[in-house]
């Protein structure tokens, strides 16, 4: 590791201001478990580093008009063990709870899981298809931005410098409500998902769905939030044929790559059956909140 | 001289009352608390950071090396590179050794050391290497062994040519270092025996033995020539005779200390950092710290062979199996030293063959070179060999373990490669599987079942020890092997049963390469075996002297004292009225006597009991992705005579959880610019604590009456039958078994796919 430069602010403004000067390559470090690796492994040189788990107002997950609050570096087990939480998102927990190990999320955020740009990162699918959004913060002010914007390729966001993730919100939900996500992985645990998939869908009180959002992880450059698997369910009472028809879009939408984790042909086949477990595992869910 | 190997004095009747229980390890403690000190502790004052840079590139000409810029990095105190290495030929045992530490003439492995630097902190170290400028002339690779040896095949040697070749090829540059036959009998007329005949080529993926220690050294080379040298290593002798031959530095200048060692199950018997650290201290005239990262780790250092295994097998409607025939391919790295005609030798030996060819070929490619791992090459063919007996038992409608029991040996078989076995236990480890509690369950609904069974040869060789009463009537042992899976409290347990005193009072240590004499490399599961026999030759040697003691104190002759439960005693009342000495007695006394008794014993070790294992495995294979989740797994297998039955259970659970990862998802993954792409655990998928159910296990003892106490190795026979238990539970589960590892999903997705467009797997 070469000669960096740590800075530990305990305001938001303070680490926004120090972020917009750096000249070199910086990076925020809210978990590290993505950073530190990069560090160690030289991946990744930056000159400064911005701690900002001393950012009080960056630690807490407040209930905010009927959905949530989430602060940028509350950790993935604060998620796990919040029960209001679980019991209204439990597809984002879904995804929490597959980072790594529990030594890994008891450091992990989700705003560092978004911020690492890797299409295949658990929490971010489940993110999107709840339709979160995230707080950014930076020398021209506060933005609102959709999940989905932020990554826009391996590596990349599209945060701009001095930028940071402030918190994620997640909306308030109507009735019979239900989202889940699954990934595959050869391995039960510490892997990274070769496909995910991730749905929230709502049902009216017929069970006929009213909204629905599916999103796909690790077989594009980004997550994909696919319209047409949305469209297959709408409308619809979530059977067979509909979740039949929203997994064929599901395999049509992906365009992955052939890599170590596996291959385009298998990822393919991998997110129709995937998408297929999801949706019933988000119905049952739905069919079952008040 | 060495008569305990002419009378191991082996009892059947003797009742032990050490061996056979499980105390608590005494280096356990230090282990569990984080005290234990592993290489990577060892500091010393002064000592700098050694760093290495290694080949982009996975065949290239070493054209130039220019350090200049490097050499002016604040902090840096040395650099070297080929420069700084005695010239040895190559080819040449010496000559690939030298090579294998710091590149010479050509890199042959993206990963292959070209220089390495000594500064005063990490971050100066990086910053030089990044300056260190090397010209490379890329040349064309070669990764796969089976690619490797054909006719357009980039040639890594000019000045290879194959061993054992005839005819014109045996003229030519190639990169088959070997070509190695075996066999007995006339394979053509047992095949037109065979009612039922079988074949396939079957492929196994080099993995990486996983060890979760770093390898970190320290060397210190003092301004007159002394090297003393602290190492994680299960063989510290040999690394002295190495580093002797390529350094030329005389052996009684160099000093080793192996440290605890964090896992090494072969991987630690080859040394990468020692060299490069011992110049490096040489020309910096500092200490000089090494440690590898996880990525130089899967990078650099040695694997296990890829193979690639073509047999034919034929067997009689009663299940006698008549002939086989195979060709068998071993990946080496760039040099040869796969160890691979272990696999020619031990593929079949378990079962009573009369009919066998065997042509097996050593191969040299683009990748690091190939260490040992539990077994060398055999866990790779006997994955296509009970594959194929798997097929056969299928076809006659035979019960797997039948099958085996029809064929298995007994006590008084000659092998393949000449050597009488002594008593052995397969029948009695067959037996026991049959009659396991796993093997009598049913198959539950909606998994399969699969049995293999292996075979390890278990070694002796040469062994050096010592034994140390202290006046307190305690005992030290010193050591010359590595403890690489609790041996010192083997031999503490071994000793105190000798002795008739309590485990407590024995400690061992393991000793540098200055206070013992030769040792041969900790491997092939002969250290508790070998190192056993060392220690209670010693044992027997303090009881000699403890009854010559006994006898001066009490003026008799020194027939007149036995040596009982620990105690001296008068042969008879005839000898007089004495009361017993215990060892503790006579230690407080030795100052009076003739001063203090030690035991010291030192042998080429042989008679070694081969050992069998059976293993079951339940499978649940997911048919829509492929995956295989391993249910449950009984590993049944002969240690002889467990020492502690413990950690005899730990040497099979371990095996078994390698042979899982091995079968189901370890690979090394290669772009095409021969580079690797997953150098570190999160995508070198080994298996996690979750992917492993609990591994049941049976313990059979039939003993080798040449050990005292009967026992045989057990540190690789339970890892030979892993790949090809699994292989055949997914075979049952899916309808065709795979032939190649590792039996990852979308490979097991595509034989489902196969399997239901043939018809043996019901769709849906």
């Amino acid at each position: 590791m070469s000669d960096v430069r740590f800075e530990a602010p305990s305001s938001l403004s303070e680490a926004v201001k120090i972020l917009a000067g750096a000249k070199g390559p910086s990076r925020a470090l809210a978990g590290g478990t993505d950073l530190i690796v990069q560090m160690e492994n030289d991946l990744l040189e930056p000159d400064l580093i911005v701690d900002i788990k001393k950012i009080p107002e960056l630690r807490a997950i407040k209930p905010e008009g009927g959905g949530f609050r989430i602060g940028a570096t509350v950790t993935s087990m604060e998620m796990i063990e919040d029960a209001s939480l679980c019991a209204k998102w439990p597809g984002v927990i879904d995804g929490v709870k597959l980072i790594g190990s529990i030594q890994v999320k008891g450091r992990a955020t989700m705003a560092g899981n978004l911020c690492n740009a890797s299409p295949g990162a658990d929490s971010v699918p489940p993110l999107v298809a709840a339709g979160a959004l995230a707080r950014i913060v930076g020398p021209n002010g506060t933005r609102e931005s959709p999940v989905e914007k932020i990554p826009v390729g391996p590596g990349k966001t599209s945060l701009a410098p001095g930028e940071i993730i402030e918190s994620f919100f997640l909306p308030e939900r109507p009735r019979n409500s239900g989202d889940a996500y699954l990934r595959f992985t050869p391995r039960t645990e510490m892997d990274i998902a070769v496909v995910g998939v991730a749905i929230n869908l709502t049902l009216d009180s017929a069970g006929v769905c009213t909204q629905a959002r599916v999103a796909l992880g690790a077989v594009a450059p980004t997550v994909l939030l696919v319209d047409e698997c949305a469209n297959a369910l709408i409308g619809t009472r979530v059977d067979e044929a509909a979740i039949d028809k929203m997994a064929a879009a599901a395999a049509a939408a992906c365009k992955p790559i052939d890599d170590k984790r596996g291959t385009r042909e298998f990822r393919i086949k991998i997110t129709s059956v995937l998408a297929k477990r999801v949706a019933q595992k988000a119905l049952e869910r739905a069919r079952h909140t008040a | 001289m060495t008569t305990i190997l002419k009378k191991p004095g082996f009892n059947p009747d003797r009742k032990y009352k050490i061996i056979g229980t499980s105390p608590v390890k005494h280096d356990g403690f230090d282990k569990v608390t984080g005290r234990a000190k592993f290489a990577a502790d060892a500091f010393l004052p002064g000592m700098l950071v050694g760093k290495v840079l290694r080949s982009p590139h996975p065949h290239a000409i070493l054209k130039r090396i220019d350090t200049t810029q490097a050499s002016k990095v604040p902090g840096v105190k040395a650099i070297i590179t080929r420069d700084d290495f005695p010239e040895i030929k190559q080819g040449t045992g010496g000559g690939d050794m030298t090579r294998l530490a710091m590149a010479r003439e050509k890199v042959y492995w993206e990963g292959h050391p070209v220089a390495a630097v000594a500064a005063t902190s990490e971050s100066a170290a990086k910053k030089a290497l990044k300056l260190i400028e090397v010209e490379y002339e890329v040349l064309p690779h070669v990764i796969d062994p089976v690619e490797a040896m054909s006719p357009d095949a980039p040639i890594l040697h000019d000045y290879m040519r194959t061993k054992g070749a005839k005819g014109p090829d045996a003229e030519k540059p190639t990169n088959v270092v070997e070509r190695h036959a075996l066999g007995i009998g006339d394979v053509d007329k047992g095949f037109a025996e065979a009612d039922v005949i079988v074949e396939g080529t079957f492929d196994t993926k080099p993995m990486h033995q996983g060890y979760i220690e770093l390898q970190s050294c320290v060397a210190n080379y003092s301004d007159d020539g002394q090297v003393d040298l602290w190492c994680c290593t299960q063989a510290p002798w040999v690394y002295r005779d190495r580093l002797t031959e390529i350094l030329k530095i005389e052996s009684s200048k160099i000093r080793i200390q192996q440290s605890e060692l964090g896992g090494g199950f072969g991987g630690k018997t080859t040394f990468y950092l020692e060299p490069l650290s011992v110049v490096l201290s040489r020309k910096a005239k500092c200490p000089v710290k090494m440690t590898l990262t996880r990525v130089e780790v899967m990078r650099a250092t040695g694997p296990v062979s890829g193979t690639q295994s073509t047999i034919k097998m034929g067997c009689k409607k009663d299940g006698t199996i008549v002939a086989v025939d195979s060709t068998l391919v071993f990946q080496t790295g760039p040099y040869t030293g796969s160890a691979f005609t272990n696999a020619p030798q031990a593929m079949l030996t378990r079962y009573d063959l009369k009919n066998v060819r065997t042509v097996s070929y050593e191969v040299v490619s683009n990748r690091p070179k190939v260490s040992s791992f539990r077994a060398p090459c055999v866990p790779q063919v006997v994955f296509g060999v009970e594959g194929l007996i798997d097929e056969l038992a299928t076809k006659i409608g035979m019960d797997p373990i039948e099958m085996r029991l029809k064929n298995a040996i007994v006590e008084g078989h000659k092998t393949i490669y000449g050597e009488t076995f002594n008593r052995i236990g397969f029948v009695e480890t067959l037996e026991a599987a049959k009659a396991c509690d796993h093997y009598r369950a049913p198959v539950p609904k909606g998994q399969a079942r699969g049995i293999a069974c292996g075979f390890w040869f278990n070694r002796g060789g040469e062994t050096t020890g010592s034994m140390n009463l202290a006046p307190d009537g305690t005992v030290t042992i010193t050591l010359g092997t590595a403890d690489v899976a609790g041996s010192r409290m083997s031999m503490a347990m071994m000793a105190a049963e000798e002795l008739g005193i309590p485990v407590d009072r024995v400690r061992a240590v393991l000793a540098d390469t200055h206070s013992l004499g030769y040792n041969r490399v900790t491997a092939g599961s002969r250290t508790t075996f070998s190192s056993g026999i060392i220690v209670v030759d010693s044992a027997r040697k303090i009881i000699t002297e403890l009854c010559r003691r006994a006898a001066k104190i009490w003026n008799v002759p020194e027939e007149g004292v036995v040596f009982e439960d620990g105690v001296c005693r008068p042969a008879s009342s005839n000898v007089g009225e004495f009361e017993p000495l215990s060892i503790k007695d006579i230690a407080h006394k030795t100052t009076y006597t003739m001063g203090s008794i030690s035991g010291h014993s030192e042998m080429n070790v042989t008679g070694a009991g081969p050992g069998f294992a059976v293993h079951i495995v339940d499978v649940e294979v997911d048919k829509e992705t492929g995956l295989t989740s391993v249910k449950r797994y009984t590993i049944i297998e002969d240690a002889g005579k467990a020492i502690s039955p413990a950690q005899v259970e730990g040497q099979f659970q371990g095996a078994a959880v390698q042979g899982i990862g091995w079968a189901l998802n370890e690979e090394y993954v290669y772009g095409s610019d021969g580079r690797l792409q997953n150098p570190g655990f999160l995508d070198y998928r080994m298996p996690v604590a979750s992917d492993v159910p609990m591994i049941d296990t049976v313990i059979v003892e039939v003993p080798n009456p040449k050990h005292p106490f009967g026992l045989r190795g057990v540190g690789e026979v339970p890892l030979t039958p892993a790949m090809a238990a699994i292989g055949n539970a997914i075979g049952h589960a899916i309808g065709i078994r795979p032939r190649s590892l590792p039996m990852s999903p979308p490979k097991v997705l595509a034989i489902i796919e196969e399997a239901r467009a043939r018809g043996v797997l019901p769709a849906g």
